[in-house]
């Protein structure tokens, strides 16, 4: 397993180097000038020329690059033009935020989405599954932004129940932080669940027609012990493909989901930065972002030698 | 009979003054502000958070009068190149350094020395500052400026502390050290500011919060929700779409002023050749195009009648506009005639282009709906806002609608525009004769010669035209009913002083 995982991460090292040549180049080809915008309404020409030289914007691109990555290797970011305050410390500081919310947003998705596929598919062709295929497919259907702002309608405005937005660290006061962060975490999630309920459908609907767990029910066990221990365990495999897949949508979403209930993390940040031409920002988090993703695909794969020995030599 | 007056009032009074509780107040912001540093920042909303952070030498009053803040007094030599101050006593920043001359003298050179300084242009006309005595600074200028009180009104004008300032140099935004009814306490960035009440600050008997939060929550309708839902005490922006059902709603009430910005299209008449096209080369078109707009019902129609339709860089409530030319009705006849007198009897096509929000880009359908019934094919290009500005400073554009935050003195709204070597003058406009009129309008003093440059120059422009003036947004603020004392001013600031909530 160890020799596994030193491979992957060796082979993933090369991919790290040509996202940040990607996520360096795709910012400079972005249109817009940083130091306009950071000059302020009146632009005065002699602070726009200070300011070039001082983020080094005069250099030739291939230079800004490797300084960029020779001080990335060392653990500096580079500062955020717009507050000056470092990159690694704003990711420091909005990472954890964000990973709240996704892991909410993912038991949300898992604890709908799971056992609505298992039953649906159980029931398959009853009243059962076409309504977990109808809330599923609403699921995929509704915008987050609008199912979010609806939430926010009636939980916070008319209910009264939840704030209608915010942030509350986890440190702070851990049940006002879940509380603050369960609507956004139920609008993120559910738009997941419906995507896991289709994948677990049809991984356990190919499942439940096998061998095997026609001999299980022949053995006379029981039903739930078929369905949880023989059939779901065997279904598992895909789903934990879609689930790092959704990895990635669940980033993606966390943006637009952020921007609307105003939770400082990722999203947020990288949106503001890239609307403000903030370089150093942008780049410092699409890196994080592409690493974490690696990483999380390597955790896939170590899952997948536990979930299912057949893999253990792939 | 008067005792028991005396007496009802007293207990009147009493039970008004139980009512009113210190507490904190939240106020919801339409973005997250820039560095905190006075002489970095280049936000309108970081100057919301300053007007309770950070005092300045002078303030305005909502009818634009300068009135005395930490500068007690003031008075012009004779030659319009000395301005002698007197500070108020008694005065100390946050970390307890007093404010005296030599507090104003260093923060006037970082304003004018530091690298960093976005304060330079705004400040150039100070070439000497002394100190009289501890509590009178004289500042000399190199030329007579009439714009410099306005200056010291705003961001030049802030004060900060000398001890923190050296010692934390161009970090001095992430711990900012001020004189003003608050101190900071911690930042967030795109979650909150938080501060707290200054209990040495020299004006604290009319501050009544402990606490002030400042939550950056873009969305107008979830920042409305938040005000409704009472996660908000007030906000600032409010949209103008949702001032009807704000009205409505008996918990909340509504404030607005008429900004001191404006809102236009920006004609490329000379910046590259990119100008060589008939709007840009042709004034007669470009008179067409205004004449073909209903200003009125652009007000209506996009801003539900929120805003100040105009058509000069101040609005027609300012002293400074000019009413021999009055916001001008639609006439498509009068601009049919124009463009044919210009030799395009077949009409014209022009792209503008538009900053890709909702609500720009719903006034500019608007316009082009109006200019297409004149024999104008508008052609919309929308852009992101930072490539729109980097477009149109690269002289990369034909016209662009954009506008400008405001400034409390005229000079502001129109001189770096229309000035030959104006550092904002992205049409490239050159004419000598508003160049002499705007160069001598501020540099007088007297009121009555300054208005008279301006409507000078205004007239030419109103001929000339490089920028079609639209409309002047308004500041609308939504707040909960319990909150009182707010006064709305044309600068869109929310000053505290006074503002208290009640039971």
């Amino acid at each position: 397993m160890l020799a596994f995982l030193g491979r992957r991460i060796l082979i993933a090292i090369p991919t790290i180097i040509l996202i940040s040549i990607f996520v360096f180049g795709m910012q400079k080809l972005l249109p817009g000038d940083p130091v306009l915008v950071m000059a302020g309404e009146d632009r005065n020409p002699e602070v726009m020329e200070f300011l070039r030289e001082k983020y080094r914007l005069n250099d030739p691109i291939p230079v800004q690059y490797f300084t960029w990555i020779g001080n990335a290797l060392q653990g500096d970011l580079g500062i955020s033009l717009r507050t000056q305050q470092p990159v690694t410390e704003l990711i420091g500081e909005k990472l954890p935020v964000t990973i709240q919310l996704a892991i909410m947003a993912l038991i949300i998705a898992l604890s709908i989405g799971i056992p609505a596929g298992v039953l649906s598919a159980y029931k398959k062709g009853t009243w059962v599954d076409w309504i977990a295929n109808l809330v599923a497919l609403s699921g995929l259907s509704i915008p987050n932004f609008w199912l979010g702002i609806m939430l926010i309608l009636l939980v916070s405005v008319n209910l009264g129940w939840l704030p209608a937005s915010g942030y509350r660290p986890l440190t702070d006061d851990p049940l006002q932080s879940i509380l603050t962060m369960l609507m956004p975490a139920f609008v993120l999630g559910t738009g997941l669940a419906a995507t896991l309920m289709r994948h677990t459908r049809s991984a356990m609907l190919g499942v439940l027609r096998s061998d095997y767990v026609r001999t299980a029910r022949a053995k006379g066990l029981s039903e739930q012990v078929v369905l949880i221990k023989h059939a779901l365990r065997n279904a598992l495999v895909p789903i934990v493909t879609v689930t790092t897949l959704l990895f990635g949508e669940l980033l993606a979403g966390a943006v637009l989901t952020e921007q609307i209930f105003t939770i400082p993390g990722f999203g947020k940040l990288i949106v503001d930065a890239v609307f403000n031409r903030d370089y150093a920002v942008v780049q410092g988090i699409v890196l994080c972002t592409g690493i974490a993703f690696i990483a999380m695909n390597i955790l896939a794969d170590a899952a997948y030698r536990v979930l299912s020995p057949r893999m253990k030599d792939a | 009979m008067t005792i028991s007056k005396t007496l009802g009032l007293a207990l009147v009074l009493g039970i008004s003054a139980t009512a009113l509780f210190a507490a904190d107040l939240r106020i919801g912001l339409q973005e997250d502000p820039d560095v905190l540093d006075p002489d970095q920042s280049r936000t309108f909303v970081g100057r919301i958070v300053y007007a309770s952070l950070c005092d300045k030498l002078v303030d305005i009053t909502p009818e634009l009068v300068i009135v005395p803040q930490l500068a007690s007094g003031w008075s012009w030599s004779d030659d319009g190149l000395e301005l002698t101050m007197t500070l108020r006593d008694g005065v100390t920043f946050h970390d307890g350094t007093p404010f005296n001359a030599e507090a104003v003298i260093a923060n006037v050179d970082r304003s004018q020395n530091m690298d960093e300084s976005r304060r330079k242009s705004e400040l150039s006309s100070i070439t000497g500052a002394e100190a009289v005595d501890d509590l009178t600074v004289k500042f000399t200028l190199g030329a007579p400026d009439a714009t410099l009180l306005a200056q010291l009104a705003d961001r030049a004008g802030m004060m900060v502390s000398p001890t923190a300032a050296s010692e934390a140099g161009v970090d001095f935004g992430l711990n900012p050290v001020c004189s003003g009814p608050f101190k900071f306490v911690e930042r967030v960035q795109q979650d909150r500011i938080v501060l707290e009440k200054f209990a040495e600050y020299w004006n604290a008997d009319s501050i009544n919060f402990d606490k002030v939060l400042f939550l950056p929550i873009p969305d107008t309708t979830v920042r409305l929700a938040n005000l409704r839902s009472g996660d908000l005490d007030m906000l600032e922006r409010l949209a103008a779409t949702d001032v009807t059902s704000v009205k409505e709603d008996g918990s909340l009430q509504m404030e607005q002023a008429v900004s001191l910005g404006y809102q236009g299209i920006t004609v490329n008449v000379a910046n590259t050749d990119r100008a060589a096209n008939p709007l840009g080369e042709n004034s007669a078109v470009r008179r067409a195009l205004s004449l073909a707009i209903d200003r009125s019902v652009i007000n209506q129609v996009v801003f539900e009648g929120a805003f100040a339709a105009g058509n000069q860089p101040f609005p027609p409530t300012s002293p400074w506009y000019n009413k021999d030319f009055p916001v001008p009705g639609r006439d498509i006849e009068a601009a049919k005639a124009l463009l044919e007198e210009a030799g395009f009897p077949d009409g014209v096509t022009v792209e503008v282009q538009v900053p890709n929000n909702p609500v720009q880009m719903q006034l500019m359908q608007v316009v082009q709906a109006m200019a297409a019934e004149a024999g104008i094919n508008i052609e919309l290009l929308a852009k992101e806002f930072a490539t729109l500005l980097s477009d149109q400073s690269a002289g990369a554009y034909t016209a662009s609608q954009v506008g400008w935050s405001g400034r409390v003195d005229p000079d502001g709204n129109i001189h770096q525009f229309m000035t030959t070597d104006g550092g904002i003058n992205d049409s490239h406009y050159s004419n000598a004769e508003v160049d002499g009129l705007l160069n001598s309008a501020r540099v007088s003093n007297d009121m009555a010669t300054r208005k008279k440059d301006y409507d000078a120059a205004l007239a030419i422009l109103q001929e000339d035209m490089p920028i079609i003036y639209l409309y002047h947004q308004a500041w609308i603020w939504a707040l909960d009913e319990k909150v009182q004392g707010f006064v709305p001013y044309p600068d869109g600031m929310i000053r505290l002083e006074g503002v208290s909530l009640s039971e």
